[in-house]
């Protein structure tokens, strides 16, 4: 066991990976002698070479394409896009091709293939360097989104996802990176795709989160627990495949749903949860399903005080639960 | 990079000195050509058989290759069966023929069976691949497939398999942003790559010098420094060369090869396509002046090689493998709503749940179920218009 920040814990998937099959390769920008934008390749050049470790033109499409039929070529790319802002270039590429590579041939072909980006604001990253763009992929049948909270499970899911036959969406919250810490394990050990946690059992309010909203919805669990709300947190780490049982146990427990997520309100991945709450869990409920989530503006801006105002945080998930508390 | 223009097997030389050299330069043998005659007749006869199910109403859409088989057959058979790619096109008949699928599998694409190699009967029929064969899945949006022909060449580099990769489209697809970025890339990494257009001159409806600026697809070549090269696309002989070229350049590490083959669209661009409204009847009339298979079978019967009886037993072949496939493929069944949920992923996900009206347990499937009452063959009629709206707006995407 030892304390890693989330990248480490990232760096550290990868290395071993890529030490374990020597089949896996990564390509992005500045993904070479840099070690990426973030540092999360940082080292990996200089211990696999040029020809695993590839640096990219600026062309995002390109990325995701070429990864595409890389996978059909027997290896297994991890591809970075440098800002998940910057992905919508491979938009066709992820939905057209990857998503429905296998579904369309008839299981003939497939893209085990793994895209890392950075996503999330509270960073100073404005409009373009901030977005959450999780919706637009845990939309489309075929792809599979993971989105980890905590070290250990960024490296968990990570090695499950490349070694995972279908292709996966890996997206890290960038004010992670170096601000959360945790104990990973030693040893090749992996979390299960499509298995959420309770990180926090309660039996009043449960609160549906991930990424670094999961642990904002902890702190704000930890703020309402002195009033004696007793508040469950759910951290769904994989997006798609959902685990809705996982979801479902606990609001039925509860009868209280709140779910929590950075990205704009307005068809958010939330809503998604929030609808299959409502469907599955209804006879249960003892109060509307609700949420917490960003604000319906294009994007985080750049002003401090600007980006505080749009940012989730634990104080306003914290009024949420005490009004859903309420009911 | 200059272009070069490619010729070969044709031109000035007499009918003697091509029963001496036919092929022989190339280091084809009299069979080869045989071979290679048959699979771009084969590749005809089938497609024309698809326009004329169309017509009888048994299959609801047909995308054609005639004009293009003559390039497609050349080119092809510059790679290795079994050990090389092709990421091919929508118009890919005689590829895909010539690569190792067969008559049947063309045909079941047409009629959307279960066992329909290329999809189950997901896919609308031209959108043909075969893991087996090494022929990569064809989807709808143009020009993706590059990208994954360059993918699968530096796979090929990196394992030092040897295999060279090649991707095919129309010069209206060339025209993409991914065509840009996978050439770029390909040639920084000399990748074994080849780019081939089949440029018949149009885009569904728009004219060459509406899409193509300077004409020329070649051209661009030489803004990623590999060579560019235009050959005549009815020109089996001609085509084979120039590819037998990009292969041999490719296997030896020097990188990329574009090859733009003119050929001609002698159909229009689909069975929902009237092409007499955007071409005069000059120009398909001079169209036809162009066509690869009886290009290629004067050129056989002149230099000796394609001798009556050889081209009846071809014929005959021929005939019989275009029966055949349509029987196959008229009797064969429809896939079954169960499949449909079927491989999404490599495993089944229980959190992937099924609609609310199942997956077919109540209602009987496919053609082959007699309706069994006025309601039911309603909705079958209702089905069939719904299908006929469907296909013209994803024909006009499919460019």
């Amino acid at each position: 066991m030892a304390l890693k920040t989330f990248i480490e814990a990232i760096r550290d998937g990868l290395r071993e990976e890529m030490a374990r099959d020597e089949n896996v390769i990564i390509l992005g920008e500045d993904v070479g002698k840099k070690g990426g934008v973030f540092l999360a390749t940082d080292g990996l050049w200089d211990e696999f070479g040029d020809d695993r470790v590839i640096d990219t033109p600026l062309t995002e499409s390109q990325i995701i394409g070429t990864s595409i039929g890389a996978a059909i070529g027997g290896l297994r790319p991890i591809a970075e896009i440098q800002f998940a802002d910057f992905i919508h270039p491979a938009f066709n590429q992820l939905v057209s091709e990857a998503a429905r590579l296998r579904y369309r041939s008839n299981n003939g072909y497939s893209a085990p293939m793994v895209v890392r980006a950075p996503y999330g604001g509270g960073v100073h990253g404005a409009l373009y360097h901030s977005q959450s763009v999780e919706a637009f992929y845990t939309h489309v049948p075929g792809l599979k989104v993971v989105i980890p909270s905590t070290p250990h499970d960024a490296k968990g899911l990570l090695r499950s996802c490349i070694r995972d036959d279908d292709p996966v969406l890996f997206f890290e919250h960038k004010k992670m990176y170096r601000s959360v810490r945790g104990d990973v394990p030693d040893g090749e050990y992996t979390v299960p795709l499509g298995k959420a946690q309770v990180t926090h059992p309660g039996t009043q309010v449960t609160v549906i989160a991930y990424g670094l909203m999961a642990h904002y919805a902890l702190e704000a669990a930890d703020r309402v627990a002195d009033d004696g709300i007793s508040v469950e947190v759910v951290d769904l780490r994989t997006l798609r495949p959902l685990d809705k049982e996982t979801v479902l146990d606990s609001v039925r427990k509860t009868g209280k749903c709140l779910i929590v997520y950075e990205d704009n309100r307005f068809g958010g991945y939330g809503a998604e949860v929030a609808a299959i709450v409502a469907e599955e869990a209804f006879d249960y409920l003892d109060g509307p399903v609700t949420r917490i989530a960003g604000p319906d503006v294009p994007g985080v801006p750049y002003n401090h005080v600007l980006e505080d105002w749009f940012m989730v945080n634990p104080e306003k998930i914290e009024a949420g639960i005490r009004k859903l508390a309420a009911y | 990079m200059a272009v070069s223009e490619r010729s070969a097997g044709s031109g000035a030389k007499n009918a003697k000195d091509a029963r001496n050299a036919l092929g022989a330069d190339l280091g084809l043998s009299g069979d080869d050509l045989l071979e290679m005659y048959r699979l771009v007749a084969l590749a005809r006869a089938v497609d024309e058989r698809m326009w004329i199910l169309n017509r009888a109403g048994r299959i609801p859409f047909v995308i054609s290759g005639q004009g293009h088989e003559g390039a497609q057959v050349g080119v092809t058979w510059a790679l290795e069966k079994g050990k090389d790619w092709i990421a091919p096109f929508y118009r890919s008949i005689a590829t895909c023929l010539t690569f190792g699928m067969s008559p049947r599998d063309i045909m079941t694409a047409q009629y959307a069976t279960a066992s329909d190699p290329s999809s189950g009967g997901r896919q609308m029929p031209g959108h043909y691949g075969s893991h087996e064969h090494n022929l990569v899945s064809v989807s709808s949006p143009v020009a993706t497939q590059l990208l994954h022909a360059v993918g699968l060449a530096l796979a090929a580099r990196i394992r030092k398999t040897g295999q060279v990769a090649l991707t095919i489209m129309g010069e209206g697809s060339s025209n993409q942003g991914d065509v840009h970025e996978g050439l770029n890339f390909a040639a920084i990494h000399k990748l074994p790559f080849i780019f081939i257009v089949e440029n018949n001159g149009y885009a569904i409806s728009v004219p060459l010098a509406r899409q193509v600026a300077g004409s020329s697809v070649a051209q661009r070549a030489a803004g990623y420094g590999i060579p560019g090269v235009t050959v005549d696309g009815s020109d089996v002989l001609a085509c084979y060369a120039a590819a037998r070229d990009a292969v041999a350049r490719a296997r030896a590490g020097d990188g990329p090869t574009l090859i733009e083959a003119k050929v001609t669209r002698l159909t229009g661009h689909s069975s929902d396509d009237q092409q007499t409204k955007y071409r005069s009847e000059e120009e398909l009339a001079a169209d036809k002046s162009l066509d690869p298979v009886p290009k290629f079978r004067e050129q056989l019967v002149a230099a000796g090689i394609l001798t009556p009886e050889a081209e009846e037993k071809i014929n005959a072949a021929i005939a019989a493998d275009v029966h055949d496939a349509t029987e196959y493929a008229e009797a064969q069944p429809d896939p079954h709503p169960s499949t449909a949920m079927r491989w999404v992923y490599a495993e089944d996900w229980p959190s992937e749940s099924p609609p609310p009206w199942g997956m077919g347990e109540e209602t009987a499937s496919g053609s082959d179920s007699a309706p069994d009452s006025d309601a039911a063959a309603d909705d079958a009629a209702a089905d069939d218009a719904a299908a006929d709206e469907a296909a013209a707006p994803i024909d006009e995407s499919a460019r």
